[in-house]
């Protein structure tokens, strides 16, 4: 394959300097023998096995990718399918307005307590949630994140430690340090996890309940603690405050 | 001999030019016809907003009356073009302001608007008639109130798919109490509720008013009421359907459209209720343009609709259409010429639904006008594709998105190389494609044989090699935007055909293997190019053979642009790390 390149079109004026190319020369057929290699610890070319064959005609063979992320649906690929954000935003909400009423059908036979008395605000029956933005400080570049494909606290967490440092041991993350898992809401680590709300306010992430958190986030940010001690104090310690005496 | 035409006849005879294009072979004859075309073109295109300053432009063309401008990159629409990155439409307001206060019409798209460039704007220009923001984002409904109140001559308002800052519906109380001149009204992206009072005195008192757009926020009365007043419409976007189905308003609503005579294009219908597709058979046999691809309507109750569309020339829709109503469209919409399917589930796992690559097989077979396809499918075969462009050589834009990556044709377990072969080689007049499934370097070497009007080409995991770039770039003689994502290759076809690029108006590039070197070397090499690097991590600090993130590159005459972020590098910024060790020659 190199050769049919380097002959005949010696017009180029362009030297290529050694270590430009990886490995040298033109890349090897990298897609389909799997592996991360070129691309080391930054992530990986996404190859065929990343994606189950629909039709199960290829066998998903999961041998060859050493320690790699577990096969992934196209919808964890940025960009993928090439829908616009708007129409995306709407098949999301699509989906989410059906499993709400399958949910609230299923729900209807059960017994409710008051715990999980639901405090959703639905617009024309819809739950209207999307993607929002999350920002990290310290990171340029801004992410979004579906906040329909998460239904509790932890679960957004995990996506976001994902998403931000990767907690696999020995890889780098895109703050390119190595980490360890973060704990972004219980206050442990050097991070939290705060949101804007419809008002305006940054709050701590994990203080209402998910459905009412939801219906009021505006955008994420991963802040450092540090900086976080000014924020909107924790709900129950806001109403403690109110109870007792002012200082 | 030396014949001239006096300038007046050849500013006489230019006028009737109304394309850009040739407009642009009428200057380059010589300096005497450069000049005269300068001075009459009124409408002026920018294809990418950094290729050329707003001083520039305003200075050739002191006659412009309408601008268009395009900012980011195409893949911004995926979410692949960080926030930040750029696309700001002050700068241009700005110069305009001062330089074409006679400017009438501004139309954006991917750009940056806040607040204060719509101020501006409503400040400026004294004959304001045309705004259109298409994927725009950056502003709120403050910034749309001030151009409402203050452009007295406004007759186009359309905001599409703009992400905006809603601060609630009074933004429509803004325009004038008095008779308004306004042709087309689009609000549809956004949320909030308008007062219906307001919207229906707005109407009442537009007599031009031939294209309104609704937000969902707009129920089905309110829709009802709308069209009462505005009977001569001949654009509509509905609100949303999704309330309980009264027989009252469902007669009101039938009898709404009826009166709608003229009524041509169709949009809207967000989860539109089966029960109300009846109300809309008497629009039906006029309709030229139907957008169902957000409603959630299935068969039948699809067909029983599109059945009745005999003149429909744009159907677009969601794959719930299924083959079975693509079958039905291609017998009874024999004047399609521009069919677009979108999948309903936003991924890959949960896709049920019986769409296959033989719905755009029938349609290829029953619509002879048929030109324009965008097609989002589970897999694909060779043999489809192949039959489709058999059927119908006369395609210009063929947008093929085989969902599952890598995907081969199904059938036989090969590339759909020879597919798209046959699409490049039938279809001569092809000047949009997007290719995907599992592709070889071949299917390039195809395209770049065959493909010679292609002037925009989409590419997503596929190919082996730089072979792959190689071909494209040195194959496609008309090729003007090329976007590629996810595919093998690496420095050596992109530096081989540096001078293809600036024949370009971009290029770009995303998770790929071209490295940091080739970009810097690149950049050194064709100073009338930005090779912008997009990446996390800063590339200086990181070895000259890592491969970068995002790459970029598009031919400008306004040199390296001031306004980026810290996430995007060129080689102008940071000018002391410059030329390296490697060899140029």
């Amino acid at each position: 394959m190199i050769t049919e390149l380097e002959m005949g079109k010696g017009e180029s004026e362009l030297e290529l300097g050694l270590g430009l190319s990886l490995g040298g020369g033109t890349p090897a057929k990298i897609g389909k023998s799997g592996g991360g290699g070129a691309w080391g610890e930054r992530g990986r070319l996404l190859t065929a096995k990343d994606f189950p064959s629909v039709g199960s005609k290829r066998a998903a063979d999961s041998g060859s990718h050493a320690g790699a992320s577990p096969p992934r649906s196209s919808s964890q690929v940025v960009g993928w399918p090439p829908i616009g954000s708007h129409r995306m935003n709407s098949l999301v909400n699509n989906q989410a307005t059906r499993s709400a009423r399958e949910e609230e059908e299923a729900g209807k036979k059960k017994v409710k307590d008051d715990e999980s008395k639901d405090v959703t605000k639905k617009v024309n029956g819809k739950v209207q949630v999307g993607f929002i933005k999350v920002n990290m400080d310290g990171v340029a570049i801004g992410r979004k994140v579906d906040l329909n494909a998460h239904s509790y606290y932890e679960n957004l967490a995990q996506t976001l430690e994902d998403m931000f440092f990767r907690t696999n041991p020995g890889t780098i993350g895109l703050t390119g340090q190595f980490t360890k898992p973060l704990r972004l809401l219980d206050g442990s680590s050097e991070f939290v996890l705060t949101y804007e709300d419809k008002e305006g306010d940054w709050m701590l992430v994990g203080d209402v309940p998910w459905r009412m958190f939801i219906t009021s986030v505006k955008r994420l940010r991963v802040m450092k603690t540090s900086e976080a001690n000014g924020l909107a104090v924790r709900h129950q310690e806001r109403n403690e405050r109110h109870r007792n005496q002012p200082v | 001999m030396n014949l001239r035409l006096p300038s007046k006849v050849l500013e006489h005879i230019i006028s009737f030019i109304d394309s850009n294009e040739d407009r642009n072979s009428v200057s380059l004859v010589c300096k005497s016809w450069f000049e005269t075309e300068r001075k009459t073109r009124k409408r002026v295109f920018v294809g990418n907003c950094y290729a050329i300053t707003p001083a520039a432009v305003a200075r050739r063309f002191p006659e412009m009356r309408s601008l268009t401008l395009k900012g980011k990159p195409h893949f911004a629409d995926y979410n692949l073009v960080p926030d930040g990155w750029g696309g700001y439409a002050w700068p241009w307001i700005e110069a305009m302001a001062k330089k074409s206060p006679s400017l009438e019409e501004i139309r954006l798209k991917r750009m940056v608007v806040t607040d204060e460039c719509l101020e501006l704007i409503a400040a400026s220009f004294k004959d304001f008639k045309v705004l259109v923001l298409t994927s725009c984002e950056g502003f709120s409904t403050d910034g749309i109130a001030a151009i409402a109140a203050t452009c007295r001559n406004l007759r186009v308002l359309e905001l599409r798919e703009c992400i905006v800052e809603d601060l609630g519906g009074d933004w429509l109380s803004y325009f004038p109490e008095t008779s308004t001149s306004l042709v087309s009204l689009d609000f549809s992206c956004l949320d909030s509720e308008v007062k219906l009072s307001d919207l229906e005195r707005l109407v009442s008192r537009s007599p031009d008013l031939k294209s309104l757009k609704l937000n969902p926020a707009v129920t089905v009365d309110g829709l009802e009421s709308l069209l009462r007043r505005a009977p001569q419409l001949t654009e509509l976007g509905t609100g949303s359907f999704s309330a309980e189905l009264k027989p009252e308003a469902f007669s009101k609503l039938s009898e709404a459209f009826t009166n709608c005579k003229q009524l041509k294009c169709l949009s809207g219908l967000w989860d539109v209720l089966p029960e109300y597709l009846p109300a809309l058979y008497s629009v039906c046999p006029g309709l030229t343009s139907l957008n169902l691809s957000y409603a959630t309507v299935r068969m039948p109750d699809l067909v029983e609709l599109l059945r009745r569309c005999s003149k429909l020339q744009k159907l677009w829709v969601m794959d719930l259409i299924e083959d079975k109503g693509l079958e039905t469209v291609a017998s009874c919409c024999k004047e399609l010429r521009e069919l677009r399917v979108f999948p309903s589930v936003p991924d890959l796992d949960a896709t049920n639904v019986a769409l296959t690559e033989q719905g755009l097989v029938f349609v290829s077979q029953g619509c002879p006008k048929l030109e324009s396809v965008l097609y989002f499918c589970v897999q694909f075969t060779n043999a489809a594709l192949i039959t489709i462009a058999r059927n119908r050589p006369n395609i210009k834009c063929f947008r093929l998105c085989v969902i599952e990556p890598f995907a081969p044709d199904y059938k036989t377990n090969e590339p759909l190389d020879k597919g798209f072969k046959a699409i490049a080689e039938r279809c001569k007049y092809l000047q949009r494609l997007s290719v995907s499934g599992l592709l070889t370097d071949k299917a390039f070497k195809y395209i770049a044989k065959h493909a010679k009007k292609v002037r925009m080409l989409s590419v997503a995991f596929a190919g082996d090699s730089d072979l792959m770039l190689h071909h494209l770039l040195s194959g496609c003689e008309s090729l003007k935007k090329l976007e590629i994502r996810d595919c093998p290759f690496g420095d050596t076809a992109l530096l081989e055909n540096a001078s293809k690029l600036e024949t370009m108006r971009s290029l770009w590039l995303s998770s790929c293997f071209v490295s940091f070197g080739a970009c810097k070397l690149l950049s050194q090499k064709m100073p009338r190019l930005n090779v912008e690097v997009i990446d996390e991590h800063p590339p200086e600090t990181r070895p000259e053979s890592s491969p970068v993130e995002r790459i970029y590159i598009y031919r400008t005459v306004a040199g390296p642009r001031l306004d980026m972020p810290e996430f995007v590098w060129t080689i102008h910024k940071n000018p002391e790390i410059g030329v390296s060790h490697l060899a140029i020659k």
